[in-house]
């Protein structure tokens, strides 16, 4: 059943993309290529141009210069009607005055393929709805009408499906759940997916690769691990989970590492895992890499130590705690620990150390905002 | 009843609470109460006048009470013309109302959506003419139109009208006159359904393979439709009743009077209240069959 919708996905260059808006740039200068087949994650806050890019691949906004090129064609200026392009849209976009199986034929009969009520009924059944086929989008729940929406696009196999934001709008056990059932589907068919989102979860958890924009440019693109374990820019190491950044002049060059001194405190990280190795730089920890202890650690190598600080705060999460311990001269350090035994092991105030592994630190290309000169 | 046409909610309200208290019944009592008075009676009153029978004294414009059917003959035969005319005019009018009013509405509610002053402001041009009487607006308009105004003279310089030709008394001029005077009936029922028209639905329909023409056929007029309905029933009930613009006195002539015109005659000339009274019975119940027909053929429940 789900072979009828297994298409052939193309391949999506957008080459020197800029659009202007009176009084704003949306983007301002973007390269990107999705290989067929991928699924492609588009992140970034609101306002960052990741929505604008998606309408001007699928032909509802015109670039102000650049190209779109879709399986090598170029579709920079052809109508949305006439592009192999579908999309799902965050409102879904159902219409209200026909069924749900005439919503999901609409796109087949436009184009007169034959037989389009059984086609749209084997997409519903994909996406497991075909016992509700008469219905009316409004009667229909929050996720029923995305799962149609996502039929409505799917039945038309198109090259390249285009995802804005589609589960924005669900709660968060449905958005998991569809998250799944979403990737499971886009094996299934085969299909190109690029998906726009600003929830970084949901990008890491389906995407193939995963590129973060902001300010209408691409900030880093990669795979999702390579992403959270290496991130390129203080703005990525920030939206894209949590990171504890430090900053201070490179002090000490060895072969392997660099070091730089931050409040009498050395912080290294290997020269392998550093964007920029002179200077003032930014060095970076995922909270969760960070540990904390009563007592002084002995002093080792491979081991950045600081404090000793105070604990300020204490965030109950469930599977972990999360710390906040204000280290004097320093900052504010963000320490993850797993709830394995009874929490907290630490009291609010108590006085205690950080320390976390020089393999697991990475140096960034940029300062954080602020620490900017 | 068919007037449920106009009513934009979802027909099956979940049903609410339920209170029935004295403050309700006493809040809804004044207008019960002028419904009685003014619609109810006068309706009784307009039956029992149509089935009088003329006075056994014989005196002009005297009659008596009784169950005589032969006004209703009388008036459809005799007037059969008029009546036709009358649903011809009406059609016409409200065609050409609604192909005028479609695309104005539709560029006041849905391409001046993004500078709402200018939009406000236009909705408030195409109301403007209500601020002046209806009565002087047609009598202006039988100048503009008649035998040597400027607009026909010019016609005729361009050889686009003929030297002998007038317009002022024919169907033409009626239609005409009447088309001006319902267009914003029209063109208001017409800019909600359009303001409140979701525009990322035209957007998916773009997406999914629709063309404009298909994106108009398919989805922006079907979820207009309630306002085409209430648009056209707005327009095309009052034209068929309207004595103003059809009468010599305005645009037309003997050749074109309408029912009102008839009615008005037999009321206020003739003092032939049964005839009158049979004739307005039967322009409601051919309207009320029409609109009923017209309703349950479109199907307003499909729409939201």
């Amino acid at each position: 059943m789900a072979k009828e919708f297994i298409a052939a996905g193309a391949d999506l260059e957008l080459r020197g993309i800029r659009k202007e808006f009176p009084g704003f740039t949306a983007i301002e200068n973007l390269d990107l290529h999705i290989p067929a087949g991928e699924f492609f994650a588009l992140l970034g806050p609101s306002g960052c141009g990741k929505t604008t890019t998606l309408r001007i691949v699928a032909g509802l906004e015109e670039p102000t210069s650049g190209q779109v090129l879709i399986g090598g064609v170029d579709e920079t200026y052809v109508k949305p009607h006439e592009r192999p392009v579908n999309t799902v849209f965050q409102s879904y976009a159902l219409f209200p005055h026909m069924t749900i199986l005439e919503n999901v034929a609409f796109g087949l009969r436009r184009r007169k393929v034959a037989d389009p009520l059984p086609k749209a009924m084997d997409a519903l059944n994909l996406v497991e709805l075909g016992h509700i086929a008469e219905r009316r989008p409004q009667q229909l729940s929050g996720g029923q009408q995305q799962r149609v929406a996502l039929a409505r696009a799917l039945v038309n196999r198109p090259s390249l499906l285009l995802l804005d934001e589609p589960l924005g709008a669900l709660d968060l056990k449905l958005r998991r759940q569809m998250q799944i059932e979403l990737k499971a589907i886009q094996m299934e068919v085969g299909l190109t997916f690029l998906h726009v989102t600003h929830d970084q979860e949901e990008a890491m958890d389906m995407a193939d690769t995963v590129a973060v924009m902001n300010k209408g440019q691409i900030e880093q693109m990669g795979a999702p691990e390579a992403l959270y374990e290496r991130p390129r820019t203080s703005f990525v190491a920030k939206f894209l989970g949590q990171s504890n950044i430090f900053v201070g002049q490179v002090a000490e060059t060895s072969a392997n590492s660099l070091s730089i001194d931050v409040a009498g405190s050395k912080i290294s990280v290997p020269k392998n895992r550093a964007e920029k190795q002179d200077g003032k730089i930014a060095i970076g920890v995922r909270p969760e890499k960070a540990h904390f202890h009563r007592e002084a650690p002995k002093p080792d190598a491979n081991l950045n130590i600081l404090g000793p600080g105070e604990i300020k705060d204490i965030r109950f999460t469930g599977v972990s705690n999360q710390y906040l311990i204000e280290i004097p001269n320093v900052g504010d350090v963000i320490v993850f620990a797993q709830n394995v035994g009874i929490s907290p092991v630490v009291e609010l105030g108590e006085k205690v150390w950080v320390s976390f592994k020089v393999e697991h630190a990475f140096g960034l290309a940029d300062l954080p905002a602020g620490d900017e000169q | 009843m068919a007037f449920a046409a106009f009513s934009s909610s979802n027909p099956k309200v979940a049903a609410g609470p339920v209170k029935s208290s004295k403050i309700v019944l006493a809040l809804l009592l004044p207008g019960m109460l002028y419904l009685a008075m003014f619609f109810l009676v006068p309706l009784v009153s307009l039956l029992i006048t149509s089935l009088e029978t003329p006075s056994a004294t014989g005196a002009y414009g005297m009659y008596d009470y009784g169950f005589d059917v032969s006004s209703y003959i009388d008036v459809t035969t005799r007037y059969l013309p008029q009546i036709l005319r009358s649903f011809g005019y009406a059609f016409a009018a409200t065609f050409f109302a609604l192909i005028i009013s479609y695309p104005l509405a539709y560029f006041v509610g849905v391409r001046l959506r993004p500078r709402p002053l200018i939009q406000k402001l236009t909705l408030t041009l195409v109301i403007a003419p209500f601020f002046i009487s209806f009565l002087l607006r047609t009598i202006a308009w039988k100048q503009l139109l008649s035998d040597d105004s400027a607009i026909l003279n010019f016609l005729r310089s361009i050889h686009l009208w003929g030297d002998q030709q007038y317009f002022l008394g024919t169907p033409g001029a009626v239609i005409w006159g009447l088309t001006y005077n319902f267009i914003p009936f029209m063109t208001l029922p017409l800019y909600t359904s359009l303001e409140r028209l979701d525009l990322r639905l035209l957007e998916a329909a773009s997406d999914l393979y629709a063309s404009p023409a298909a994106i108009f056929r398919k989805v922006t007029l079907p979820l207009t439709m309630p306002g085409v309905i209430s648009g056209t029933l707005l327009t095309f009930i009052p034209i068929t009743g309207d004595y103003v613009n059809a009468s010599r006195d305005f645009l037309g002539s003997s050749k074109t009077s309408m029912i009102g015109n008839m009615v008005e005659a037999d009321f206020l000339q003739n003092a032939d209240y049964p005839a009158a009274s049979a004739l307005s019975a039967v322009l409601m119940a051919v309207i009320l069959v029409m609109v009923a027909v017209y309703v349950k053929r479109t199907g307003t429940e499909d729409l939201l």
